[in-house]
């Protein structure tokens, strides 16, 4: 058994594996059941979700064809766009009357991405959540904080039930109050905060000039997720919070927070994979990865009811490691996720595609289609600049006209995207014309 | 009497007000008066200049925005009260003014003003 080192010697905590029976499984034990929960999914999205059947018709499946879990590469994908497509709840196999919880993120095109919960998918969810504190050693004695957002997105709610599942005390402070925040922290002896990464440097950095030190704090685990973060930042946020700092990983297609997570070893993040089976991909092809290789991440929802997918392409890009863990953990492990197969931004922990801001400035007549985005880190929060130009007729001699036009544009962005960006409005004709959208996004934020 | 202003916006960064200055110099453009306004990311450069197509001909080639607008220039003796009493008028007329800036040369001094009526402001002035 691993012992955790906290800033307290004495306090070796024994860390606890929430549910031996699924995370220990032997992998072909594991490989036997999801694959029974495959052909039941199968079974129920042929017969319940119009789009998945027209889909299985066309490539010439049917549900008696899925046996094992390897007949998996015989289903069709689904990716982003299959959801916009059956926005809100085309892809739902469940009547309304079914569905408790909603959540959504914002879409690209107007149309957000809805997804629904049955009441066993949320106790599923807690269920997943539950295991990944327990990986992290949190049990009922912890006091959590959690500081996603609380709303649409699922880190808020999805974190919440899951402390609450576990058994430990939620303190849903929400994002941010950073004062308040502390302040809790320091006055209810918060054991455990759930947060972003950079979320977290930016707490410690306030904690440091307020002169709070963590031995004023009982704090000891950083539950952190939403964006990508490396070694180096671990390493610090250990350091300034004295804390063990684990990564959780989801997405709200799939489920939200707690689709995979670290454990004591801080070797890649154990998937749930009895609920979320993971294949990798090539991209560009679509065939499956060897064992190893990097590529697309894709996960099937082996018991979901409200929103069940086959196949969904994350356009995560990373490798599965398979070997057991030494943490007696048996379920395969994802490493880090080395970048995107397509375009999108994860800002201040909230998903950004270029195409929603291009989508907004096409529809104000004031300004040209041309955009470029600028992404930068300071003090450990995102930074969004959107540069513009404005249509000849509108650049004005009047300031305030001008002011008009840029926060027009800002509130608009805010509203779409749920973040704020500055908007800079620049000289006619400087912002390349008619380059790839690549070329529109100059990320500067060095990971450290 | 009315008058044409050119505005150029400016991004804020360093040099931007000196390559204004240079493509007007390198045509012969004499500036007679101007004014900057600005922002914390911006700013909009106001400008009296002897030859208005020419100078908004080159300055749009240089890329830069350009803009002719109607302003009022008033003469003015430059003596204590003369701005008052131009001020006096056009308010009186509850007429409010975007923004002004003013050059003085010897004993006489011109305001430009711009207001959202132009002949509205002219009138109140007399």
């Amino acid at each position: 058994m691993i012992c955790l080192t906290t800033k307290n010697q004495q306090l070796k905590t024994k860390i606890m594996i929430w549910n031996k029976n699924k995370e220990c499984m032997s992998r072909e034990e594991m490989r036997q059941l999801q694959g029974a929960r495959l052909r039941k999914l199968v079974d129920n999205v042929y017969h319940n979700v119009p789009f998945y059947r027209e889909k299985m018709q066309a490539m010439n499946i049917m549900p008696d064809d899925i046996k094992t879990i390897d007949d998996i590469k015989k289903l069709p994908f689904t990716t982003k766009q299959d959801l916009r497509d059956n926005y809100p709840f085309g892809l739902n196999a469940v009547p309304q009357s079914a569905i408790v919880r909603v959540h959504a993120s914002s879409g690209t095109t107007g149309n957000p991405t809805v997804v629904g919960y049955t009441r066993r998918d949320l106790a599923v969810w807690s269920e997943s959540i539950a295991r990944c504190l327990g990986a992290f050693g949190a049990s009922r004695e912890d006091t959590i904080s959690v500081a996603y957002g609380y709303g649409l997105f699922t880190g808020g709610l999805g974190l919440h039930y899951g402390v609450e599942h576990l058994g430990a005390s939620v303190v849903p402070t929400s994002s941010g109050n950073t004062d308040k925040h502390i302040l809790l922290i320091k006055d209810l002896g918060i054991t455990g905060v759930a947060c972003t990464p950079s979320y977290a440097l930016h707490m410690a950095e306030v904690m440091r000039k307020k002169g709070i030190t963590p031995e004023d704090l009982k704090l000891r685990i950083g539950i952190f997720g939403g964006e990508p973060w490396t070694e180096n930042m671990r390493k610090s946020l250990e350091e300034k919070l004295q804390i063990n700092a684990y990564n959780i990983y989801g997405l709200s297609e799939i489920m939200g927070p707690g689709v995979s997570h670290e454990c004591e070893c801080k070797n890649g993040s154990h998937i749930i994979e009895d609920h979320f089976f993971p294949e990798i991909i090539n991209p560009e092809t679509c065939e499956v990865l060897p064992e190893g290789e990097q590529g697309e991440l894709v996960f099937t929802t082996l018991t979901k009811e409200g929103m069940p997918l086959l196949r969904y392409r994350t356009k995560d890009l990373c490798s599965l490691i398979y070997e057991p863990c030494e943490c007696g953990r048996t379920s395969v492990r994802m490493t880090r996720i080395m970048g995107r197969s397509d375009d999108m931004l994860i800002i201040r922990g909230i998903n950004v595609f270029p195409s929603q801001i291009e989508s907004v400035i096409l529809q104000l007549p004031e300004f040209e289609p041309q955009y470029l985005l600028v992404v930068t880190r300071e003090n450990n929060r995102d930074n969004l600049e959107v540069q513009v130009e404005l249509k000849e007729e509108y650049y004005s001699d009047e300031i305030n006209k001008t002011i008009e036009m840029r926060d027009k544009l800002a509130r608009r962005l805010q509203s779409v995207l749920s973040i704020s960006a500055d908007v800079k409005i620049v000289s006619p004709n400087t912002l390349e014309r008619s380059v790839g959208k690549s070329k529109r996004v100059i990320d500067k934020r060095v990971l450290e | 009497m009315i008058v044409k202003q050119l505005s150029v916006f400016l991004e804020n960064r360093a040099g931007r007000i000196n390559e204004v200055a240079k493509v007007l110099a390198a045509n012969g453009v004499d500036m007679l008066a101007f004014s900057l306004a600005e922002s914390s990311d911006f700013g909009i450069l106001r400008l009296l200049v002897s030859d208005n197509a020419l100078a908004s001909k080159i300055l749009k080639e240089a890329h830069f925005a350009v803009k002719e607008s109607d302003v009022v220039c008033v003469e003015v003796s430059n003596k204590p009260g003369a701005l008052a009493s131009i001020v006096e008028n056009i308010s009186s007329k509850n007429i409010s003014i975007e923004y002004m800036y003013a050059f003085a040369q010897g004993g006489v001094a011109n305001i430009v003003i711009k207001t959202a009526d132009i002949d509205a402001c002219v009138a109140a002035i007399g």
